[in-house]
């Protein structure tokens, strides 16, 4: 039996939805996923590119738009190039396979005689005087996609595959090219006055007071708890929401205690607890050793807080915003604001780059609520820095405990993960709520607590079970029912704390088993693909030559499969411990089978490593009993320039095996190779993140 | 009360008042959206921009205090239809992934290169510490100051 058609085809089966040749000589393609400053688009283009033979250079591609775009879902969990670009590489083959079938009958040949190079048509190698621009008909987008045409074999590539520069980039580099930058016609800027918090009721606002601390005119749009600043002026409107906290009285509040924000504070909570995999043994014969390790709560923080422009003209309501799911959006807007779906279109528009579900969403539906209340304008709502770090949903905190049964060798038999941590995913169709939603009359229900099945990799599971040879394993799952504050989606969800204790533990049972930590890991793993990375990463960092424990200079090495069925990353990290942790070094090999763009691909692994060093060595989120305290880069640091090791990155190539998504691969074993360069540097393990100056004197201290 | 400035060698002027952050008089009023904005406090150069040559935060400064001054921005440092090295180099090494830090970064290192021809690479570090990047192109954005100030060089001795 055939694999069955991806889901993007399957929700899309018209062709002209994908493709269309338009009279200068360009394809449109169309695809859902989004750029999101991974290099996606340019990777979709070049697979388009390679299956219709024509120029990179004549294809325009859009991306994410309700009206004229195909839906696939959202831009996430490492999936555009296993899903969308399967999809456009099937579509893109049908449409070549159809032209070609139909010049062929006209010609009186056999498609096998014909070619095609440049977009123009061959036969025996000779010009047909036909190109897609003047032969494509209607005729040619008349069926279903049926997805059943061979796409070229990969020794054919001659476009994927290659290190193609993205269009993208050279906007960025010049000028205006973002959401941010957006200029619409009748276009007033706004903000909001946050809702410190779901059922917070506002009881007071001196609306005077923001108006001196404006110095302008702007007006102020209130439903319910939701209040806008509206005006012409951005910097009036900017003062007007900087000043507004100081004179809006709230009351019924949540407030927070500093508990809340570790992990631990989740074993102490109501949950949905499940058990995935093998049951518990009866008895045990061998040595359990168990360790805990933790992950606090870790933001976004994307570098410009988020942008959504709205406009609604003659009942149509149109929203450009930096989502990563125009369509999912595009349902919600319309839910909340009780409109028809079909009058609601979301664009995608460029924003920074987002690593999950953050505040871009919401801010669209700020833009949404106030365009409903004044049509005929554009409302750009600009969200501040403050409001990025204080109310975009977070990365759970998660707490992962791993329990090993231990043969007479050391090695395991029996392995349990135990994960407490909040939803890591709350996106609106998993149960999440968007923000200015609750301040509305129409207050929906409380988020339900949810995370991804195990099917689409799992949430706080996700690479909970094992990669290595172990007889016997499971997943026990505490799900909490409840968070302190909103969290959802961010880079490889459950991956990076579980890789980061599994990783860890694996060394710890190493060393009690008396045995090099690679020797050991390659000792209980069969996988070939595996073994192969991490003697690759081995001999490149001169593993062999590590040196002893506790000299406070750290090699230490982890790897993982993200979700245990995508891409292969294993990364060496050295550093050295003084009083702060200083990086050296940083060595990857990674594996994703065909690698459309491999210098995309190296930008994504290396940018997926030092975004993981700086959430291992210094990303929390703090809380006050207000809210989210760390509410700008002081509080919230993030790696620096100076800090930023040297990395040497290798891709393993595997043209003949099929893409698996590698935005997220690189995640969890660069973690994990911190923890574990840092005990070697030590000789003392730090099972809490994030690994600063502090926890590491305290784990001194208890010795 | 109208204030004078040049930007980008155009002498230009704003009717906005003095307070009105330098970003904004950029965005708004002179339709350069090329410098971005990212905290308004200072803390991530975004929003970076050379006033009489050095790099300085266009978030808080305020026009008032820049009447006079000469302003750079992201899009003054093309020759025309003739990229700046920096661009060319940023391109060709493909130095950045969401590109939003870029345009500060871009005005940061011309303030280098234009100060230190030949920077070491803890120099380009150290010169861009004033510059998150969220994304992590941070290796590719220093080899691309390398390549731009070898360009340069290289432009200079023929």
């Amino acid at each position: 039996m055939s694999e069955p058609l991806p889901l993007s085809i399957q929700n899309n089966r018209r062709l002209e939805k994908w493709l269309r040749f338009d009279a200068d000589r360009t394809l449109r393609l169309a695809v859902g996923k989004v750029e999101i400053g991974q290099g996606v688009l340019i990777a979709l283009t070049q697979i388009a590119a390679e299956e219709l033979d024509i120029d990179v250079a004549c294809v325009n591609i859009l991306s994410g738009d309700t009206a004229d775009a195909p839906d696939e879902g959202s831009t996430s969990s490492s999936q555009s190039i296993e899903v969308s670009g399967r999809s456009v590489r099937l579509v893109s083959a049908e449409l070549r396979q159809r032209v070609l079938g139909r010049l062929a009958q006209r010609l009186n040949c056999s498609p096998a005689d014909l070619s095609v190079e440049d977009g123009s048509f061959l036969l025996d190698a000779q010009p047909t005087g036909h190109d897609y621009w003047s032969f494509v008909s209607d005729a040619d987008f008349a069926a279903d996609i049926e997805g059943s045409a061979m796409p070229k074999p990969a020794s054919a590539y001659k476009v994927v595959g290659q290190p193609v520069p993205r269009k993208d980039l050279i906007a960025k580099v010049s000028g205006a090219a973002f959401i941010h930058d957006i200029v619409r016609p009748d276009m007033l800027h706004a903000r909001a006055l946050r809702q410190p918090s779901r059922n917070a009721e506002l009881v007071s606002f001196d609306e005077a007071a923001v108006r001196r601390a404006a110095k302008g005119d702007f007006k102020v749009i209130r439903l319910a708890n939701f209040v806008a600043f509206v005006g012409t002026d951005e910097t009036v409107v900017q003062r007007a929401a900087v000043a507004a906290p100081a004179h809006a009285k709230w009351e019924g509040a949540r407030v927070l205690t500093q508990a809340q924000q570790e992990a631990e504070w989740f074993v102490t909570q109501p949950s949905d607890d499940r058990h995935v995999g093998d049951p518990i043994p009866a008895s045990v014969s061998g040595t359990v050793v168990e360790a805990f390790y933790s992950r606090p709560y870790v933001a976004h923080a994307a570098m410009a807080p988020s942008c959504g422009l709205a406009e609604f003209r003659d009942g149509h309501l149109s929203v450009w915003s930096h989502t990563q799911g125009v369509y999912p959006l595009r349902n919600s807007v319309a839910d909340i604001l009780g409109l028809k779906r079909e009058n609601v279109t979301i664009r995608h528009a460029h924003g920074a780059g987002c690593y999950g579900h953050n505040g871009a969403d919401d801010a669209a539906l700020d833009a949404a609520i106030i365009a409903q209340q004044m049509p005929g304008h554009c409302i750009r709502v600009q969200w501040r820095r403050e409001e990025e770090f204080g109310f975009e949903p977070v990365s759970t905190a998660h707490k992962t405990r791993i329990a090993v049964e231990l043969d007479a060798a050391g090695k395991p038999v029996d392995w349990t993960t135990e994960v407490w941590a909040g939803p890591h995913v709350q996106r609106p169709i998993f149960g999440g709520v968007m923000l200015a939603h609750e301040a509305l009359p129409n207050q929906p229900p409380p988020a339900r607590a949810g995370d991804p099945p195990e099917a689409n990799g799992g949430g706080g599971t996700r690479n909970g079970t094992p990669f290595y040879d172990v007889a016997q394993k499971r997943i026990i799952h505490h799900l909490g029912l409840t968070t302190p504050v909103r969290t959802s989606s961010l880079r490889g969800l459950g991956a990076l704390p579980n890789v980061f204790a599994m990783e860890c533990f694996v060394d710890e049972l190493a060393e009690r088993a008396g045995m090099d930590p690679v020797a050991y890991r390659l000792s209980i793993l069969t996988d070939p693909r595996a073994r192969h990375l991490i003697e690759n990463v081995a001999a490149r960092c001169d593993w062999a030559n590590r040196g002893p424990v506790g000299t406070g200079k750290g090699l230490g090495l982890a790897w993982s499969r993200y979700k245990n069925k995508a891409a292969y990353a294993c990364v060496a990290v050295e550093l050295e411990v003084d009083q702060d942790i200083r990086l050296r070094r940083v060595w990857c090999a990674a594996d994703a089978g065909l690698v459309i763009n491999p210098d995309g691909a190296m930008n994504q692994l290396e940018g997926g490593i030092i975004h993981a060093a700086s959430m291992t060595l210094k990303e929390q989120v703090m809380f006050d009993d207000q809210g989210i305290a760390s509410v700008d880069w002081a509080s919230y640091p993030i790696m620096t320039f100076s800090e930023v090791p040297e990395i040497a990155t290798e891709i393993v190539h595997a043209p003949d095996l099929p893409t698996l998504g590698m935005g997220e691969c690189t995640f969890g074993p660069t973690a994990a190779a911190i923890g574990n360069a840092v005990a070697h540097a030590l000789g003392v393990r730090v099972r809490d993140m994030p690994l600063t100056r502090e926890r590491i004197a305290a784990v001194l201290a208890r010795g | 009360m109208t204030i004078a400035l040049s930007v980008n060698g155009r002498a230009v002027s704003t009717t906005a008042d003095a307070a009105t952050p330098l970003l904004d008089v950029l965005r708004n009023h002179l339709d350069l959206r090329g410098t971005r904005y990212g905290c308004g406090l200072e803390q991530c150069g975004s929003c970076m921009v050379l006033i009489d040559g050095k790099p300085d935060y266009a978030c808080s400064r305020e026009i008032g205090s820049v009447a006079g001054r000469a302003v750079t921005t992201v899009e003054g440092l093309a020759a025309g239809d003739k990229p700046h090295p920096l661009q060319i180099a940023f391109l060709e090494e493909q130095a950045g992934q969401c590109g939003y830090c870029l345009s500060g970064i871009l005005i940061s290192a011309k303030a280098l290169l234009d100060r230190n021809p030949t920077p070491s690479r803890a120099e380009i570090a150290a010169a861009l510490d004033g510059n998150l990047c969220r994304c992590g192109a941070h290796p590719r954005i220093i080899r691309a100051v390398e390549k731009a100030a070898a360009m340069i060089l290289q432009g200079a001795a023929s």
